[in-house]
């Protein structure tokens, strides 16, 4: 490879491989400070903690890819939750895989609405999935009238899916995972996939070439759907209660991890695998301030600044590539 | 005459009660250049949105190859082998230029892209092409100039047999342009059929071979170049003979009203000095990129100098390149444009008014015949020439001492062009200086007392009127 295409498509690996120099570095800092912080088996958890993160941030990212947002990701999931803790407790013997595929279905298709909602009727992303943020929950009230559905109402098999391990890594790790290499692999080589880039990055040049940008934005909620509705379920089993506030503000925690990860707020620009660092950075930080003695509003102040910081960078960096008129000098 | 390559015959297409095609017909040849020519309005945009696929006509036929074709969306037209060079640059700035020309027909080796087999092929087509940048470039990295070359190259790749260029040159040099047009040409002698969309008439004389003329959404004339002249085409265009592009009136030269002294802008420009006299219209041409635009913004305190200094005239207005978006606000309406510079005037204690800002706006409307329902019209809904009446409207209506025009034709039809120029010419009558600032060789002799000329940031060459021809300044003006 030349030195030319180095300077010129390693801009986004350039970025994550910067953001995950300086995750690494925390990592090295906590563990020098906590020497257990490293053990695979800390790890692990950390891991097993950030999935759920992880696995929204890349359904979400690609929403922000194609110049939307979904900030009813975490009611979709909330929902999709009390849909599967209500299924099992109607029908405790019929196993996970149904509870899986109704989340995947269910979340799907509260992600098809904001998707529809946005494509065919050309309203801002951002005003449709604060309305469906709030309809969602109102839902999930009504399903449950209000109540909790608790440990005692779940059925083993519901309960221990997602604390299952495999090689050491509970399958919620491994969710996380394999959706971050579908994704990597996915984003990189599928022409779908570079066709949402595309759409994100020039929504006019892609209608010429034949890209519909609606239809890549209604897809991309699908999918984020999908993704949120599925980690519904999990969310439930792994905190064994279902109730209308669960995850309540955590679309938030999960854009910031995006943003973090050098999505673009404006579309067009983001890898998955610099969301992924992105989730494992906020994701030490998270595990790691309980062990120092921060507490939880520092958890937050702390995030915000990464979200600036991340964005300063950001904004930086294109103001320094930017040239207008320069003539040539001699 | 062989049969044409793409005919088009009595086309017909209205958006919600307004004509804006009313049966055009139209032939490409294999081969050949094809100019179309129109005012802004008569119909030009339309018919570049039907031939690539975003509107369907109303009526009418196109026949493709001798067979009748319908072009449904974009991708059918690009699989009918028709390729549109935008004018707005519709690449996409954050994938490299491979990526670019293959979008949404991405090579693929089963069900995954073929990333190598993609660049190499690109590089085949730009090396084609003489392209100076290689197909691994991030294209937001690229000029305007090169970002054409981009779509160019795309339509290649789509293997398109017909070429549209929508206003390819609006906004390149003449050497960008030259670059451009031996492409062109290399495309044209390899048989394409090309649609040349130009307002410059030194170019549709060199490039193309046949016009066609739309005026007020119908063909006026057709035939080939050779067998006409520029003021045939104008009169065509517009509809009755244009007596007169540039109606500059003598005026007398007064005492002088600003001062420019050894101004300059570490990487822009240099030691600039001038003075610029009552009644005086000062010409300053260039190339793109030559810093006019950037010692415009210092002149018009936009930016700071940091070298030098400017004294005299206190009020000076710049009326910017970038009419879009530097110029107005297009969202809002033509009064509230207007009233923008003139709050201090229209709103002595704070507190606008409507009718004041309405009224305003009328005098103004009525002054430069802007085409508008009122002043309440919003002026993104204007055209091009409308809109830069509102933004001359807007600094005029501070009675300036200095005007500053930048580019203050580009892109508008010639109805407008010439009211632009007659608001010119009087406002230095009146005893004002205007620095009318122009990469259009006709425009800058027909309109100026004195021409500067301005190469890679630096004066090089001062021509009054009776002694400045085109020759003298496109020399001053290139390094040749």
């Amino acid at each position: 490879m030349n030195l030319r295409a180095y300077r010129n498509w390693s801009e986004a690996a350039r970025r994550d491989l910067k953001l995950a120099a300086l995750t690494a570095i925390l990592l090295v800092a906590v563990t020098w400070k906590f020497p257990g912080y490293a053990a695979p088996r800390n790890l692990a958890g950390v891991l097993d903690d950030t999935a759920i993160l992880i696995m929204l941030a890349l359904g979400q990212m690609l929403v922000i890819l194609v110049r939307g947002i979904d900030l009813s990701m975490a009611a979709n999931l909330a929902l999709c939750g009390m849909l599967a803790a209500l299924f099992n407790r109607a029908y405790p013997g019929a196993g996970v895989l149904p509870v899986l595929l109704l989340t995947l279905v269910a979340g799907g298709l509260s992600g098809a609405f904001n998707g529809l909602l946005v494509w065919k009727l050309k309203l801002p992303p951002i005003v449709v999935t604060l309305g469906t943020m709030s309809v969602y929950r109102g839902v999930i009230f009504l399903l449950s009238k209000g109540a909790w559905v608790n440990e005692n109402e779940m059925s083993r098999g519901f309960l221990e899916f997602t604390r299952a391990q495999f090689l050491g890594l509970t399958t919620l790790a491994w969710g996380a995972i394999l959706l971050s290499a579908a994704f990597i692999v996915g984003l990189r080589y599928s022409r779908a996939a570079r066709n949402l880039y595309a759409a994100g990055g020039n929504p006019e040049a892609a209608a010429y070439a034949g890209v519909d940008p609606g239809r890549m934005q209604f897809m991309a909620y699908v999918i984020a759907g999908a993704i949120a509705g599925v980690c519904g379920y999990l969310w439930v089993a792994r905190f064994a209660v279902a109730y209308t506030d669960i995850a309540l503000g955590f679309e938030l925690q999960v854009i910031a991890a995006c943003l973090i990860g050098g999505v673009a707020i404006g579309g067009g620009v983001g890898s998955a695998l610099g969301v992924v660092i992105g989730c494992l950075f906020l994701g030490i930080i998270r595990s790691s301030l309980p062990l120092v003695g921060v507490s939880a509003f520092w958890q937050m102040f702390i995030n915000g600044v990464v979200i600036l910081v991340a964005v300063l960078l950001s904004a930086r960096a294109r103001l320094g590539t930017r040239t207008i008129l320069e003539a040539p000098r001699t | 005459m062989p049969a044409p390559l793409l005919r088009l015959s009595d086309v017909h297409k209205s958006f919600g009660g307004v004509r804006a095609l009313a049966g055009v017909d139209l032939e490409l040849h294999r081969g050949s250049v094809t100019a179309l020519i129109g005012e802004n309005g008569a119909g030009k945009s339309t018919l570049v949105k039907i031939l690539s696929g975003v509107h369907a006509p109303d009526a009418g036929s196109i026949e493709l190859d001798g067979s009748a074709v319908r072009i449904a969306t974009p991708v059918a037209a690009r699989d009918l082998g028709i390729g549109v060079v935008h004018q707005e640059c519709l690449v996409f700035d954050h994938l490299d230029v491979a990526e670019n020309l293959f979008i949404n027909a991405h090579p693929r080796r089963g069900a995954l892209i073929d990333w190598r087999g993609m660049q190499a092929r690109a590089a085949a087509v730009l090396r084609e092409l003489g392209a100076d940048f290689t197909a691994d470039t991030r294209v937001g990295t690229l000029g305007i100039a090169q970002k054409h070359v981009v779509q160019i190259a795309r339509a290649l790749v789509n293997e398109s047999r017909v070429l549209i260029l929508d206003e390819p040159t609006a906004s390149l040099s003449q050497r960008e342009c030259a670059e451009l047009f031996r492409i062109a040409r290399q495309l044209r002698d390899r048989g394409c059929a090309l649609l040349f969309i130009s307002h410059r008439f030194d170019e549709i004389f060199e490039l193309a071979d046949r016009y066609a003329v739309f005026r007020d959404g119908s063909s006026v004339g057709a035939g080939d170049i050779a067998g006409t002249d520029r003021d045939r085409l104008i009169r065509l265009m517009v509809g009755r003979p244009v007596e007169q592009l540039f109606p500059r009136q003598e005026a007398v030269l007064g005492e002088p009203l600003l001062r420019v002294e050894n101004l300059g802008r570490a990487g822009e420009f240099e030691d600039i000095s001038f003075s610029l006299r009552r009644g005086e219209i000062l010409g300053i041409y260039g190339l793109v990129g030559a810093g006019r635009t950037e010692l415009a913004q210092v002149l018009f305190g936009a930016r700071r100098a940091d070298r030098g200094s400017v004294s005299g005239a206190a009020d000076i207005a710049l009326v910017p390149e970038d009419r879009q978006g530097q110029g107005s606000i297009l969202p809002f309406s033509i009064a509230a444009n207007i009233a923008l510079p003139n709050l201090e005037a229209l709103a002595p204690r704070g507190w606008t008014s409507a009718r004041a800002e309405n009224e305003l706006a009328r005098q103004w409307i009525g002054a430069l015949g802007i085409k508008a329902q009122g002043p309440a019209q919003r002026v993104q809904s204007l055209s091009g020439g409308n809109q830069q009446k509102v933004v001359l409207a807007k600094w005029l209506a501070r009675k300036p001492q200095v005007l500053i025009l930048d580019e203050p034709t580009k892109g508008i039809d010639v109805g407008a062009k010439a009211a632009v120029h007659a608001v010119t010419s009087e406002f230095a009558c009146a005893g004002n200086g205007v620095i009318l600032i122009s990469s259009e060789l006709p425009e800058i002799l027909g309109m100026s007392d004195r021409v500067l000329v301005m190469r890679r940031g630096r004066l090089r060459g001062e021509f009054p009127r009776h002694e400045a021809t085109s020759e003298l300044l496109l020399r001053a003006a290139s390094d040749a």
